[in-house]
């Protein structure tokens, strides 16, 4: 730190700031059950925050839309639920699907993550058939923004458990070099050799 | 097209916060990132238009 009561990143905003993990299996799976929840166990609210705001609007919005069938856990071979497996990165929001497939009638009376009525066939009039004629392109849609919520959610693990992967805009890092006088700039430091920016 | 808005946002902000640790530069990483795709979206579109009209 510096003795001027100036932190680096008060000097510099994009320049590296350290960053306590604790226990980063801790924070990791943390994160995974509650989008930003690994963040907050860190201290590190903003993102926490950010996070959870971000990915839970995503995953909830794309249920809304599909009328709560989007996100459903199926394993038979007539209707394999391929989606689910990038839905369930979101963690406990995504897991009463998988309780609705283990059982036999819907839970709390609620058909909300309960896989369609069996039995799921390809040219025959049957619930899944149903969803999307009642929502139109919304199922897929919810569907798209339930796994890309699932996804979003893996980044933010690994933001948990290593930390983010600085980024110093190209820009700036050419003005370091260019006054520093060096052929390679000490603050360079991102962890991520081929890091580039979008300017 | 109009739910695409809501994803470019999430989106840009996720990946700002895993590229940065404070709020200013998350945000100013997600603006610019965010204007990238969609005029990254919008040249795509222009060149498919032109493509169609001509076929």
């Amino acid at each position: 730190m510096s003795s001027n009561h100036e932190t680096p990143a008060e000097l510099d905003h994009f320049a590296p700031v350290p960053v306590d993990l604790k226990s980063p299996a801790l924070a990791a799976v943390l994160a995974w059950l509650w989008p930003g929840a690994g963040h907050l166990y860190q201290g590190r609210k903003g993102k926490g925050f950010l996070y959870m705001i971000c990915i839970l609007f995503c995953f909830f919005f794309g249920l809304a839309i599909g009328n709560g069938h989007v996100v459903y856990a199926s394993f038979k071979k007539e209707d394999m639920r391929y989606p689910y497996l990038c839905q369930i990165g979101v963690g406990i929001p995504a897991m009463p699907a998988i309780l609705q497939n283990m059982s036999d009638t819907p839970l709390a009376g609620s058909t909300i993550m309960r896989q369609p009525t069996p039995p799921v066939l390809e040219q025959r009039h049957d619930e899944k058939a149903v969803w999307h004629e009642q929502t139109g392109f919304h199922f897929e849609l919810g569907t798209l923004y339930t796994e890309i919520a699932g996804l979003l959610n893996f980044l933010a693990i690994y933001d948990a458990y290593a930390g983010p992967v600085f980024l110093v805009p190209e820009r700036k890092r050419r003005k370091k070099q260019v006054t520093a006088g060096q052929g390679q700039s000490g603050e360079d430091a991102s962890p991520t050799p081929s890091a580039s920016s979008v300017s | 097209m109009w739910h695409a808005l809501p994803l470019i946002v999430i989106i840009s902000l996720v990946y700002g916060a895993t590229r940065h640790e404070l709020m200013r530069p998350i945000l100013e990483h997600a603006i610019r990132f965010g204007w990238w795709m969609i005029c990254f979206m919008l040249i795509l579109f222009v060149i498919i238009f032109i493509a169609s009209r001509n076929l």
